[in-house]
């Protein structure tokens, strides 16, 4: 099940402003070509919204700065700003449950929620819920369960686990069931998850 | 050379056990780099326009506005890619007419379904290749779209391809021009005199709604167009050498000038072997310079790529009172999409492919009409026949009072039967599965309440085998670099690394599997018709078998003494006098002439067919149609297994979307042909919520003609769960369901039928 996103804007028009001349948002892919960078930038038009804001989003533990329009959401800026790729673009439309990511713990459709929204919350994609080199116990157990097979998915299911778990450590094999219903797994590896579940909520473990 | 087979027993070290995949980590964590994960310097964003219209002329194309806004850097439309003459492409699994496939990734002259790629725009972010595509205008001159598959065969229909022939059985009414690109006939002796010996005839018609395959990672591909003139393309594909040499012969490159990287796959299940963007990105990446990656939506998916065919089947059975059948009859027409697809061909085959039919017919059609061009799903064909023929055969059973597995136990296709397309079986295991289903607890098990029934169904796929090749270093610390050319969709690393590893009597944790681009490993051919585990695990074997025959050679050098005199088993290398184990040769090798690389290509022959058998057990809500599964189980005969938890998931994940396309999923068009449903959200996929535990039961009938006795695994199981469903909602509430998908609505207005008929 996902939360419902907060969807105020806490941006003033004075900050949609500010950055509306600073087309260097454009293409920021990865840090390393800055003259690619520039040149595109250069040539980015006049945006038919608001222009880019320099914004700081703190993502899997670390503060990541970009300057991004303010119609991109919180997926496109993760995955074509940030460099962050865990969460993966399916439908776009919330319907889908691949992009989902922790924002304060609540599991969120990346693709349904502004990158600008997002300031200030703590983000965390699958990739975030490891200790260092070790995996999450759920991701260890998805592992384990090869709940998997083209993997896809995966992050989004782990991260929707992951959040109905830290809500409520005591949930049920039917908590877990409902966390992901909002998720499709094509390959239809929902029998390895049920094996997963019932590992996490002790029943069969 | 001797195979594993004559050098152990049958007890495997690695083999049937359950390694957790190398590849594993990557994946929960989100590090796996799939294709939109791909970033280059100066990356630009591709998008691409589509028709609107599902059947429309094009009178003209002007992009001066889009190329004019700030931030574009390239666009292009079919005058950027030089027309190609009809001619047949081999795809591994199919194969392509080049002239349609560079119509079908863009339009030239006619637009045939909505959806159609138009034109195409890269620039400095999404959002302003979006706003450019508005920019372009495109002049239609709309025509009457046809979308369902009489109609299309119909004389007065819409005609798509003007100058469309018909290939195959001659057609002696048809005069002018068509939309039959295809007509089969297969013969078995003589239908009329078995059908007047039948006691039983029951003739029945099936229509099926097309489906998609549904994969969740959309298509995206990314094109850097060197200076040089080499291009390289990132791709999510199911095959890499397919891909390079479709994107070559259409942009007229030599195929040494295309290196195509395989990336991370997020499913495929037949639709991502023809390529739609690949071109589109590298002529986007000449015309601008630049890297340009092109990323489909969702919506594109579903109205641009290969669904499955929607079809009408009629099959007529004919039995003797005994329960023998004596002939049978199919008549089936299967949508081609915009341009001729052939998945007519193995849905004629497999239509009566689980029965020993003295007497039979088989006549299709591949109809060409506005919809996408369909592509290949998972034993493409095989699920529209299978939901048809099998019905029949329960209701044949019922009629004759036969119990339905014993049923299909008197007539079932086994070594030596002839199907009516000609081959006949080799050793294959059907009778196996009907035993092991019967005697499973699931069919005597009591089903009480209301509104509840028992189901059976069998489903056949043909398998393929084709080309694979690896190579695969040894190591100075004794584990393998296994390098290979297959797309791991689904486990294949490890299901091909087993083998190898079984070979040399090591682990599978010591191979390392690496799946490569174009250059760095031979030609492979895709990743579909259930070949992967066992052709380019057979490739492992024999380049594991040339390690071998290497390594013996260094040890006879080590040891002084002939090659002759060194024997090799599991894992082991010995003469009279001395011992070494792979580890430790290993180890010497580079004292000893240097590294030791295996290598093997082949071209499979010996595939092995698979059948299964499923029970279904579901309950019908009367009020609303809806059907809710309560127990499924799944016997197949799988070959030797490899890895138990990949062919069970292969069989797990078959029944998921068998269940999908029964109940569910469905192309929804208007009266103008446009698929009202392109989402996800009303285009429904199963869910966990919506899938019972289902139980895998293996049968292993090993392949005599693989080294470990392989078969595909994969395909098959998608292929009863409609026909088997069907049976038990009949079970459940006496009404026979002849229509795909079995949806809520469906059910709930045969309901009100029923009941006001009586």
């Amino acid at each position: 099940m996902v939360e419902p996103i907060d969807t105020t804007m806490r941006l003033g028009r004075r900050s949609f402003l500010k950055g509306s001349g600073v087309a260097a948002a454009a293409a920021t892919v990865a840090g390393t070509m800055a003259e690619e960078v520039a040149h595109g930038a250069d040539a980015a038009p006049p945006s038919s919204g608001p222009g880019a804001v320099e914004i700081t989003l703190s993502v899997d533990g670390k503060e990541l700065k970009s300057s991004i329009e303010p119609r991109v959401t919180l997926l496109d800026a993760l995955r074509d700003y940030l460099n962050v790729t865990a969460a993966k673009r399916v439908c776009d439309r919330g319907t889908c449950g691949a992009c989902t990511v922790l924002i304060d713990g609540k599991s969120i459709y990346a693709c349904s929620m502004l990158a600008i929204e997002a300031q200030g919350k703590k983000i965390t994609t699958a990739r975030g819920l490891m200790k260092g080199d070790e995996l999450h116990p759920i991701q260890q157990i998805f592992w384990e369960k090869d709940a998997s097979q083209c993997g896809f998915c995966t992050p989004g299911f782990v991260t929707a686990c992951a959040a109905v778990l830290a809500k409520n450590p005591k949930a049920t094999f039917e908590d877990m069931k409902r966390a992901v219903d909002g998720n499709i797994c094509r390959c239809g590896t929902y029998e390895q998850m049920f094996q997963v579940f019932e590992q996490l909520t002790g029943k069969g473990a | 050379m001797a195979t594993a087979n004559e050098t152990k027993t049958s007890s495997y070290r690695v083999i049937g056990t359950r390694p957790i995949r190398h590849d594993g980590v990557d994946k929960v964590t989100g590090r796996a780099v799939y294709g939109n994960d791909v970033q280059l310097p100066g990356l630009l964003y591709g998008r691409v326009l589509r028709s609107p219209h599902a059947h429309a002329r094009i009178r003209s194309i002007d992009t001066t506005k889009a190329e004019k806004l700030p931030g574009v850097f390239a666009v292009i439309s079919s005058a950027d890619i030089d027309p190609h003459e009809s001619k047949m492409a081999e795809l591994g699994e199919g194969s392509v007419n080049l002239q349609y496939l560079c119509e079908n990734v863009l339009a030239r002259k006619k637009v045939l379904y909505k959806g159609h790629a138009v034109a195409a725009v890269a620039a400095v972010n999404a959002h302003v290749a979006e706003e450019a595509l508005k920019l372009i205008e495109v002049d239609y001159d709309p025509l009457h779209a046809v979308t369902w598959v009489l109609d299309a065969m119909k004389d007065d229909a819409p005609i798509l391809i003007d100058d469309l022939k018909t290939e195959g059985a001659p057609l002696p009414h048809s005069k002018g021009p068509t939309n039959i690109a295809q007509h089969i006939v297969f013969s078995k002796g003589d239908i009329e005199k078995g059908f007047a010996e039948a006691d039983v005839i029951i003739e029945r018609e099936f229509k099926s709604a097309t489906v998609h395959q549904g994969y969740i990672e959309p298509h995206v591909a990314t094109a850097l167009w060197s200076p040089d003139g080499h291009l390289s393309i990132w791709a999510s594909t199911q095959g890499s050498f397919t891909c390079r040499q479709q994107t070559a012969e259409l942009l007229a490159l030599p195929v040494s000038k295309v290196t195509v990287t395989p990336c991370e796959i997020g499913g495929g299940f037949g639709g991502k072997i023809r390529v739609y963007i690949e071109p589109i990105a590298a002529l986007l990446s000449k015309k601008s310079g630049r890297p340009v990656k092109v990323l489909m939506n969702r919506a594109d998916v579903f109205e641009s790529t290969g669904p499955t065919p929607g079809s009408f089947i009629r099959v007529k059975l004919g039995a003797k009172r005994d329960g023998r059948l004596v002939a049978g009859d199919a008549w089936m027409a299967y949508d081609a999409g915009a341009y001729p697809a052939g998945i007519i061909g193995p849905g004629c085959v497999c239509v009566f492919s689980c029965y020993d039919l003295p007497n039979a017919r088989v006549e299709g059609f591949d109809v060409v009409l506005n919809k996408p061009q369909t592509a290949a799903y998972r034993a493409p064909g095989s699920t529209n026949a299978a939901f048809a023929c099998e019905t029949v055969i329960e209701e044949l059973a019922e009629k004759l009072g036969i119990d339905p597995i014993e049923f299909r136990l008197k007539n079932a296709a086994k070594e030596g039967t002839r199907r009516p397309d000609g081959p006949a079986y080799p050793v294959i295991g059907l009778v196996e599965t009907l035993k092991t289903a019967k005697a499973h607890p699931h069919y005597s098990a009591t089903l009480e309440g209301p509104n509840r029934g028992r189901g059976v169904g069998c489903g056949f796929w043909m398998n393929a085998g084709l080309k694979s090749s690896v190579t695969a270093h040894v190591n100075g610390d004794g584990t393998v670099t296994l390098v290979e050319g297959s797309t791991d969709i689904g486990g294949t690393r490890t299901s091909i690394a087993m083998q190898l590893a079984e070979t040399l009597g090591i682990t599978a944790e010591e191979v390392v599997p690496r799946v490569v681009d174009t250059d760095s490993v031979g030609y492979t051919d895709v990743t579909g018709g259930s070949r992967t585990t066992f052709a380019t695990g057979w490739a492992a074997h024999d380049a594991a078998i040339d390690i071998v025959k290497q390594m013996s050679a260094r040890a006879a050098e080590f040891w002084k003494c002939s090659p002759d005199e060194v024997t090799f088993d599991r894992g082991l290398f010995s003469s009279k006098s001395h011992a070494l184990t792979f580890k430790e040769l290993a180890g010497k090798i580079q004292e000893t002439g240097g590294t030791i690389t295996g290598r093997a290509s082949v071209e499979a022959k010996g595939v092995g067919a698979t059948f299964g058998t499923h029970i279904v057990d579901v309950e019908v809500d009367p009020e609303t149609g809806k059907v809710k599964i309560l127990r499924y189980t799944a016997v197949q005969d799988c070959g030797r297994v490899i890895h138990p938890s990949y062919a069970e998931g292969q069989i797990q994940g078959g029944v998921v979307q068998g269940i999908g396309w029964a109940l569910n999923e469905e192309y929804v068009y208007d009266a103008d042909g446009r698929m009202r449903n392109a989402s996800m959200l009303d285009y429904r996929m199963p869910t966990a919520v919506d899938v019972p535990t289902i139980e895998p039961v293996m049968v292993e009938v090993p392949n005599p003609r693989h080294p470990y006795g392989v078969r595909g695994v994969g395909e098959v199981p998608i292929c009863p769960p409609p026909a088997a469903i069907g049976a038990a909602i009949y079970n459940a509430i006496g009404i026979r369901m002849y229509e795909l998908p079995m949806s809520p609505p469906k059910v709930c207005q045969a309901i009100i039928n029923e009941a006001s008929a009586k």
